[in-house]
């Protein structure tokens, strides 16, 4: 420990590529943001009708749903990405395995891989939502002379999201850190990066805090930026305080 | 395209090593995390603002980091702080249960405080002192109302445990892919390593449902 040579400087140490180090995890910081973003928005799309789909009274509907959530909720992110890069290539017609291989970039196939891990826990989210509102709000609904769709479209789904608010801030800040993961498969981000400079420069005690230090910053981020939307979007009474 | 099961059955003992080691993991995290988890939770509910300060800055700073970035902190600093060389195997053990404390701790939390404070002044009342109060009357109870979502967690922590990819530690996935770099066979063994991996933490959560519904009957 007492032999270890402090060097703050590495930062702005000039890399292969002639930039900074810095400009490395900057590029990397970008890298998880956008896969991040992209992710938590088709996660939620997917979601959301997956855990619609689950509440409805259509058994067939249900059952594809269930089966979808069972099987992306019980594999292991990294298992999964393993499958989409290394297995899925394979496995369909080689055309499009060789397509797949050579021209589909890492970071698609990850924000798949992503988005489609983390719709399977927004499902279960979005269907404890709808499952708390009391039934007699459908009920009032189908009084008025509305559709079973047209409850969901203006009675259950909008309240149903503000109910799930709060879940749906901490699953956020979760995508952001699951995004880590895809370093795995050759995304290059701020992990990546900074695994990279280590190897590099074996500066880690540096490296290691800075890459840190951008995750806690991003996590707080994506919690402020949450918790804005959580208290413009609260159901007096139905949510005691949000939660952090 | 043609399966291939014998890079299967002919590694069968490494992979089920590689699977050994993921339990024992999990088994070793799981004890550790609920010890250190539920001592956190107690801090946290303190009166004392510094025993309760600390514990939130622990709890937090371990939920706001990815998982990968602790395995390979602890991976990298665990040898040159203690002085002792330490595997990724070995260092793996030890960094679960510190990172899963922190998620255990919020657990416990809300385990403790879905016991009305009555209780724990009932036990002042009857003469017991904090820790009696906790051990006799507080934890108990609180134990057994988040069981369901300890168990949850623990799948998760089972499934977290591939993570272990980043240091290089043979787990169940680890053992996968290292077959794998030997001789090429991504299909099979990545799909016998999901489909392992599904069948145990699909039966895991379904004794958890069973169990929860089981409780929810005593309450």
């Amino acid at each position: 420990m007492s032999s270890y040579h402090w060097d703050w400087s590495v930062f702005t140490q000039i890399a292969d590529d002639d930039r900074f180090y810095y400009q490395w995890l900057i590029e990397g910081l970008g890298w998880t943001c956008k896969v991040a973003v992209c992710s938590f928005f088709i996660a939620f799309i997917l979601g959301s009708i997956l855990g619609i789909m689950r509440t409805t009274e259509n058994k067939i509907l249900q059952f594809i749903s269930n089966v979808y959530v069972e099987f992306f909720r019980n594999i292991p992110l990294i298992v999964q990405l393993f499958l989409w890069f290394h297995v899925v290539p394979e496995i369909v017609p080689e055309n499009l395995g060789t397509y797949i291989k050579q021209d589909v970039p890492a970071w698609f196939l990850a924000i798949i891989g992503l988005s489609l891990f983390t719709s399977a826990r927004i499902a279960e989210q979005v269907r404890s939502g709808i499952m708390t509102i009391p039934s007699g709000q459908k009920m009032a609904g189908l009084a008025l002379g509305l559709t079973e769709w047209q409850t969901y479209l203006y009675i259950r789904i909008p309240m149903a999201y503000r109910i799930i608010m709060p879940t749906l801030t901490s699953e956020s800040m979760n995508i952001f850190k699951n995004s880590s993961v895809t370093f795995a498969v050759g995304v290059l981000e701020v992990f990546f990066y900074g695994k990279q400079i280590i190897e590099k420069t074996a500066q880690e005690y540096e490296i290691l805090t800075a890459v840190a230090l951008i995750y806690i910053f991003v996590a707080l981020c994506a919690n402020i930026i949450m918790s804005l939307i959580e208290k413009y979007t609260r159901v007096p009474g139905f949510i005691a305080k949000g939660s952090k | 395209m043609s399966f291939d099961f014998n890079v299967i059955t002919d590694n069968i003992d490494y992979l089920m090593q590689g699977l050994r080691y993921s339990l024992q993991v999990t088994l070793v995290a799981m004890i550790g995390g609920v010890i250190i988890g539920t001592v956190l939770a107690m801090m946290r509910l303190s009166s004392n603002k510094i025993f309760s300060t600390l514990a939130t800055i622990y709890i937090n700073t371990f939920r706001s980091i990815p998982l990968v970035l602790v395995l390979l902190i602890f991976f990298l600093f665990g040898p040159k702080i203690t002085g002792i060389p330490i595997s990724a195997n070995q260092s793996a053990y030890i960094t679960f249960t510190i990172f899963e404390a922190a998620y255990y701790a919020e657990i416990m939390r809300a385990g403790i405080q879905s016991i009305s404070r009555g209780q724990t002044f009932a036990g002042f009342a009857v003469g017991l002192n904090y820790f009696q109060t906790m051990r006799y009357i507080i934890l108990p109870q609180a134990f057994r109302n988040v069981l369901p979502i300890l168990l949850t967690q623990t799948v998760i922590l089972f499934q977290d445990i591939s993570l272990v990819y980043a240091i290089g530690a043979t787990d169940f996935l680890g053992a996968a892919d290292k077959l794998n770099q030997r001789d090429f066979k991504p299909i099979e063994l990545y799909l016998f390593v999901a489909v392992v991996y599904f069948i145990l933490c699909f039966s895991l959560s379904r004794l958890v449902k069973r169990l929860q519904n089981k409780i929810a009957i005593i309450r």
